[in-house]
């Protein structure tokens, strides 16, 4: 029973900084993109701004949620709940830091639970997240639901199979399917992240990971200027901001990942330059990671006041004809350098 | 070992639990004035000319399939990325000999066409 507790104390840790990170995730997209715009953004709630995401919170959690007739009633219910709820419970197997080695306990993740097969679970949530999408857009009995569902259906699960292949590379790296096994092996240096070895890998995830989550460029599926906004056209009230938070809790969970895979996770980015390494030796490990994980989540946004919308076809040529068949390569090259011992990446395993 | 799912198994409750509680929040709180108009379907201010459960292009459905392949075939190179380094060329030219296969399949719908979007 304690223990329940315990565990429960720590998704509670977990989550309300996850949910204050969504909240001011959406805060800082519109102050960034309106300086980006030349604006200045939301500042008129609390000082500088600052509450505006608890005065839209309680805005829609005040608002009628509305269930349109022709809707069928209980699945158009479920769907936002299957839509946060894999968002949130991916969170359980992402590894914060590394504990250091004590006289009793060798050294271990700071995780809520350090399961060997950590990134298969992440890799199954994440794909569910679909069903929420699917669910919405035709439980709503609209057209542009329907439309919007069907576009982002397709969208979703062609970048899926990017994404994967791109995983399998980082596998075929770190010889673990662990995250916390993954960030060690890339420990030894800026030129040790797997950024570099698995350069287009790299790119291929992070915008993957933008195609994954319906942003702009790829935000066919919401098009406010063609279907209004997409699958959840009909959603109004708390109904609404639950699809919401399950959007923005996607973003930071993917630029999370990123961080954990590709750029070296907690560890320092001055290691190993003489001198300059001891300078930074203070800094705890779960700033490095949280710095790496905004710097991804800053690039989110400036993505979205940067690039114009592509249009659908190209979406799936890229998705489609770009993408799979440079994963497809790359993991190759990556094998035949895992098997040649290929140094300075490949010489250790 | 299995108890390390346990914590997972907690979290999946909690995570359902959190979208269900906000909704209910969200219902008990929030006002209900409902009429037939603001009920209706939402089609740009015109009354919905029929039921949006339409024909949809044949495309959507081809990718789905498609994802399936490809899905699987990812999730069976999993298991063997964990350990290729220990199996050295046999087991590199064992997966490129798969994955070519695969990709005549893949050249085979690009090819016909599934691919196209216009």
């Amino acid at each position: 029973m304690l223990e329940i507790l315990l565990i429960l104390l720590k998704i509670v840790l977990i989550v309300v900084p996850l949910i204050i990170a969504v909240a001011y995730l959406t805060f800082m997209e519109r102050k960034i993109i309106g300086y980006m715009q030349v604006r200045i953004g939301p500042n008129r709630v609390g000082p500088k701004g600052l509450l505006q995401p608890f005065a839209d919170t309680l805005k829609l959690l005040l608002k009628e949620v509305i269930i349109p007739t022709n809707a069928n009633r209980y699945l158009f219910l479920i769907a936002p709940i299957l839509s946060l709820a894999p968002a949130i419970a991916a969170w359980a197997v992402i590894p914060f830091g590394m504990m250091e080695a004590t006289e009793t306990s060798p050294a271990k993740p700071l995780a809520l639970t350090n399961i060997d097969a950590s990134l298969l679970y992440i890799l199954a949530l994440t794909s569910i997240g679909v069903y929420g999408v699917l669910i919405a857009g035709w439980a709503s009995n609209s057209k542009y639901a329907f439309l919007g569902a069907m576009r982002s259906a397709a969208q979703i699960v062609s970048y899926e199979i990017a994404m994967g292949f791109a995983l399998v590379g980082v596998l075929m790296a770190a010889q673990s399917i662990n995250l916390a096994e993954i960030v060690n092996q890339q420990s030894g240096g800026i030129w040790q992240w797997y950024w570099l070895p698995l350069l287009p890998l790299f790119i291929i995830y992070l915008v993957s990971g933008v195609a994954e989550t319906n942003r702009a460029p790829f935000d066919v599926a919401e098009g406010e200027s063609e279907i209004v906004a997409g699958f959840h056209v009909e959603y109004s009230g708390v109904a609404f901001a639950v699809f919401f938070l399950a959007e923005y809790a996607n973003i930071i969970l993917i630029s999370m990942l990123t961080a954990l895979m590709f750029l070296g996770g907690w560890l320092s980015p001055f290691e190993s330059i003489p001198v300059v390494q001891d300078w930074f030796t203070w800094v705890p490990g779960m700033a490095w990671l949280l710095a790496k994980t905004c710097f991804i989540m800053f690039c989110f946004l400036w993505f979205r006041a940067t690039f114009p919308r592509y249009r659908y076809d190209q979406i799936m040529r890229l998705g489609w004809k770009v993408f799979i068949p440079i994963t497809i390569i790359w993991i190759l090259v990556v094998g035949v350098a895992i098997v040649m011992k290929l140094p300075p990446w490949f010489d250790a395993a | 070992m299995l108890e390390n799912y346990l914590p997972v198994l907690i979290f999946l409750v909690v995570g359902v639990g959190l979208g269900v509680g906000l909704m209910f929040v969200g219902f008990v709180i929030s006002p209900k004035k409902p009429d037939s108009e603001k009920l209706s379907t939402y089609e740009c201010g015109f009354e919905a000319f029929e039921d949006s459960r339409v024909t949809f292009n044949i495309r959507y459905y081809l990718v789905a399939i498609l994802f399936i392949l490809f899905d699987l075939e990812i999730a069976f190179m999993f298991p063997w990325a964990v350990v290729m380094g220990k199996l050295g060329w046999f087991g590199l030219i064992s997966m490129t000999i798969f994955l070519g296969i695969l990709v005549i399949g893949f050249i085979y719908e690009w090819k016909k066409g599934a691919l196209e979007w216009e």
